[in-house]
């Protein structure tokens, strides 16, 4: 995932047809608001303060209406992660098959904790809830997107320096 | 045991293949051939029951909707499955797609629905785009959209991406996510069927309930209401997860003895060992002991003998080793984390449990702590806007009336006489019990800095109604 520290948020011609097209599959332009709030993060990598003003003027919302959207929900980030962010699930059908095993071995791996960045930026680290994939605990999702399933210490090594090569 | 909805069909998500295991027949079948109140008699007298937690009669729900077209009608397929335990939906989004939008396409026929939206949950990112691919599939063939089939039938058909937030599977949460607020509960009355999204009549279904639909329609509802418990027929998706050796999601006749899930599909109980205790259907249900889940079939009806529901039918098994409180207190974490924070009971309720709970598994519980969290779990139940109160109050308040003894052994000061535990419990290393996330305020607190420093600039924009 692309993290920019601080970005001047601004859509090109492409990105603004598909926040048109988001806003038409609705009978009012404030339900866009959560797909437009996707858009930027998925660009930036985080949702800054700026971006939420943008995300208003797009939709012609008051800033605070989607202040308060973003801050509702956790996927959305509002501070930037590292480029490789592991949510880890510790929940119950997690938690009885190891997960916390898995979320202390990475936080102290890595020398992070709770929703902390490493210094290079590379890595950073959440405890989640139930992901939905409890047949295959314990198991974290990397940038809101991968599951990897059925996590042993020894595969986590593995993951993380794999990441890391990852450009 | 015939399949009604994880057919043993490789690559069903094709739509080829899904019609060419007369996939779209249903839908072909009520557009030709049945009136739109004929399809809601055939699922009322199916006895179908929702799949996403309630069990509430689905043709009954579809009776609630006013007929004609004053207004325009919406239909929300709740595919938001963030209890945990649960997940099922999920594997109809990978094995069976199409069956769910078929079924979706069908209930909207039959309630005069013009447009349907299918909330899905942030975290399920790979299914989302499987999802959008199928929905496309779908319009390319001409099942969806306009006059579909050459009938004079309509409708439109979304992917909605949720983004984290478990409060939004409530049905008036997610009606407000849908429409761009934070996902707030709503206090009912209204009911969706008269005031639901935007304003307008709305009825919201669980996936795995619509994708019952179609073979309702294909065979018949007589078929359909002699499969399993007559009182709550057809199968359920058992998605089974914890100490058994082969986790994963079954589908089974409701009425199926919970010990054979658990011996004959999942392969028993991991290392041999006996269970302690087991959550018939995801975390916010009442659990079963060991006694009560060897007697347990598996139907709404049944479990109400042992003050338990289906939920969601997601099976949690703990074995003999399970620290119990450690187990409840993770569940409550989860509870107090999901609140929305509308009602002070719900809000603050889940805290104190947690509050409690932490010091107890702490080692520094004191003696009346047990009954404190009974009483506090009961102050919540019945007395908040939706009912996440009650799945926070429920199971704290239920494994304490079915494994007080737990409790007690842990408030006991003599540590050391506690069986060695499950080593794999336990809790982030780092910040032990801190209920305040630090990290989250301070941006928090940041973000309102700026929006007060906008609100004193005159050429911002700010609150409006
Ligand atoms: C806190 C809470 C969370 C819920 N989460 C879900 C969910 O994730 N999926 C779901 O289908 N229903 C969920 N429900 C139930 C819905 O409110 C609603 O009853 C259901 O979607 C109706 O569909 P059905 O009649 O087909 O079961 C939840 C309810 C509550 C109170
Ligand atoms: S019960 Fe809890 S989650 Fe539901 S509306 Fe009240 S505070 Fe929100
Ligand atoms: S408890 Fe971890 S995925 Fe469900």
């Amino acid at each position: 995932m692309e993290v920019k520290q601080n970005y001047i948020p601004a859509f090109d011609e492409n990105e603004l047809k598909q926040v048109q097209l988001h806003i038409s599959k609705y009978p009012k332009p404030m339900a866009a608001v959560m797909p437009v709030l996707w858009m930027i993060q998925d660009k930036y990598g985080w949702i800054s303060i700026e971006a939420m003003k943008y995300t208003g003027d797009l939709l012609g919302l008051p800033y605070d209406h989607v202040l308060g959207v973003a801050t509702f929900y956790t996927m959305y980030f509002k501070k930037p992660m590292g480029k490789h962010h592991l949510q880890v699930c510790t929940n119950v059908s997690c938690m009885l098959r190891g997960g916390y095993e898995i979320y202390n071995h990475i936080s102290d791996k890595l020398g992070i904790k709770n929703k902390e960045v490493t210094a290079d930026g590379m890595f950073s680290i959440e405890e989640v809830e139930c992901l939905g994939s409890c047949a295959t605990a314990p198991m974290l999702q990397v940038n809101n997107r991968e599951f990897y399933e059925n996590l042993t210490t020894q595969s986590i090594d593995k993951l993380i320096d794999d990441l890391r090569k990852t450009v | 045991m015939e399949k009604i909805i994880l057919k043993d069909i490789p690559n069903l998500d094709n739509i080829d293949v899904y019609i060419s295991n007369s996939g779209y027949s249903a839908l072909k079948k009520v557009l030709t051939s049945l009136k739109p109140e004929e399809v809601t008699e055939e699922v009322k007298k199916s006895g179908l029951r929702g799949r996403g937690g309630a069990c509430f009669y689905t043709g009954v729900k579809w009776t609630f909707m006013p007929k004609g077209n004053d207004k325009p009608k919406f239909l929300c397929c709740n595919g938001d499955e963030s209890e945990p335990g649960s997940f099922k939906d999920r594997e109809i989004f990978e094995k069976n797609p199409h069956q769910f939008i078929e079924g979706a396409l069908i209930a909207a026929y039959a309630m005069g629905i013009g447009k349907i939206y299918v909330y899905i949950r942030g975290e399920y990112w790979k299914w989302i785009n499987i999802m959008e691919e199928c929905v496309a599939d779908a319009y390319k063939k001409g099942f969806i959209g306009k006059n579909i089939l050459g009938s004079d039938f309509s409708v439109d058909m979304y992917v909605h991406k949720g983004a984290g937030a478990y409060i939004c599977g409530e049905e008036s949460s997610l009606m407000n996510s849908l429409e761009g607020k934070r996902g707030y509960p709503r206090v009912k009355p209204p009911f969706p069927a008269s005031f639901g999204v935007w304003g307008n009549p709305t009825t919201i279904n669980n996936i795995e309930t619509l994708a019952n639909v179609p073979e309702i329609i294909n065979k018949g509802a007589e078929w359909f209401s002699k499969i399993g418990n007559p009182k709550h027929p057809g199968t359920l998706l058992f998605g089974v997860s914890g100490h058994v050796n082969k986790p994963g999601v079954y589908e089974l006749p409701t009425g199926t003895p919970l010990m054979t899930i658990i011996n004959d599909y999942c392969g028993g109980v991991t290392n041999g060992k006996q269970i302690k205790m087991v959550i018939p259907g995801g975390s916010s249900m009442p659990p079963l002991t060991r006694e009560e889940a060897e007697k347990a079939l598996m139907d709404n009806e049944n479990l109400r003998e042992f003050n338990t529901f289906i939920g969601t039918a997601g099976i949690i098994v703990m074995n003999e080793d399970t620290d119990i409180v450690d187990v409840i207190r993770r569940i409550s974490k989860f509870y107090y984390h999901e609140s929305c924070g509308q009602c002070t009971p719900c809000r603050e309720g889940t805290g104190w449990m947690l509050k409690v709970l932490d010091r107890i598994c702490k080692g520094e519980g004191k003696k009346n702590d047990i009954d404190l969290l009974v009483s506090v779990a009961e102050n919540i139940e019945g007395n908040t806007i939706c009912a996440l109160g009650d799945a926070a109050a429920w199971p704290v308040k239920w494994t304490i009336k079915k494994f007080r003894n737990e409790f007690e052994k842990k408030i006991k000061d003599d540590k050391s006489k506690l069986p060695v535990l499950n080593k794999v419990h336990g809790l982030r290393k780092s910040e032990e019990y801190n209920l305040i996330d630090e990290d989250e305020l301070t941006v928090t607190k940041n973000l309102f800095g700026k929006v007060q420093e906008n609100i004193n600039n005159p050429d911002v924009k700010r609150f409006s109604s």
